[in-house]
């Protein structure tokens, strides 16, 4: 069953787009460079380490980080499910969809603690080696965002529990949607590059 | 007054619940796959190891934009801007790791 289109008519902007929509699309565009940056520097120096240190491949615990790779990925799931429940202005769903979203993005955030002290536990820190620094700066600004995504996801349902979210407010839940679905992507990639990939 | 410029403004219909749940799906079979492909000794040691990971990560990376972020249902435009900025990153990230000779090592 397809929705209906809810933002097809031509808005009094000089693109015909709704701008805040634009925006946010070449916010996302310009996040691309950013994590495009962070990522090619783990990857230049990921193996620069001094003699003696732990390399970050040598301690990472797959299957771990594939439960929490899926996690995310599922979030991403109920985050659309969040947005397909305002457009036909079920309230009651947008809520439940978008506290499982938060909810599994703190899992997502908790694992993420988790690994972090089990590599700095094995003498993996951010100030052990280059290496160390790229990863943690890589996945900390990973798991920043997820954390603003959070914040935002909570928002938007306590926004919708006090009435002050309506049907015309979709694209505020779309907006939020886009930037929630983009940390999952920068994550497929992650996980890709980063873990799966010696 | 706004002054309109030839924007290709038109948006499909988004898809519903349950062809999204059926994309979820299939990303998640494709995670299995990717972490399967990890473990199985005789392709992590041979060459389509790499391309073959990078591959079901791409078209996991597609999906999610495709479908869930709706680039395949709205305008056109939002797409150009996002793959403006996705080909930039990638420029980047080629010319960083081919000048630190990271492909060649």
């Amino acid at each position: 069953m397809a929705a209906e289109p809810h933002t097809a008519e031509h808005l009094p902007t000089a693109t015909g787009l709704d701008n805040r929509k634009l925006a946010m699309w070449t916010f996302l565009g310009s996040e691309c460079l950013f994590f495009g940056a962070l990522i090619s520097t783990f990857l230049l120096y990921r193996k620069n380490v001094p003699e003696g240190e732990i390399i970050p491949s040598e301690i990472y615990d797959i299957p771990y980080t594939s439960v929490s790779s899926f996690v995310l990925l599922m979030s991403s799931l109920t985050m659309v499910l969040a947005l397909a429940a305002i457009q036909r202005g079920d309230h009651r769903q947008l809520r439940i969809w978008l506290v499982c979203t938060a909810a599994l993005g703190m899992v997502f955030i908790s694992g993420q603690v988790f690994e972090f002290t089990e590599f700095i536990e094995h003498g993996f820190t951010i100030r052990s080696s280059v290496a160390g620094s790229a990863f943690f700066l890589l996945t900390g600004f990973h798991g920043a965002h997820v954390t603003v995504g959070i914040l935002m996801l909570l928002t938007l349902a306590m926004l919708s529990s006090t009435g002050r979210l309506t049907q015309e407010h979709t694209l505020r839940v779309e907006m939020i949607g886009l930037y929630w679905h983009f940390v999952d992507i920068v994550w497929i990639v992650i996980f890709t590059l980063v873990y799966l990939i010696p | 007054m706004t002054e309109r410029t030839d924007v290709d403004t038109h948006e499909r219909a988004h898809p519903g619940p349950r062809e999204y749940v059926k994309i979820a799906v299939i990303l998640a079979v494709i995670t299995a796959i990717e972490v399967a492909i990890f473990y199985i000794e005789f392709i992590k040691d041979s060459a389509a190891f790499v391309p073959t990971l990078l591959l079901l990560s791409a078209i996991k990376f597609g999906m999610v934009v495709l479908w869930f972020m709706h680039l395949r249902f709205d305008s056109r435009l939002f797409g150009r801007l996002f793959v403006a900025g996705l080909a930039l990153a990638l420029s980047l990230f080629i010319v960083v790791l081919l000048t630190f000779g990271v492909f060649f090592k």
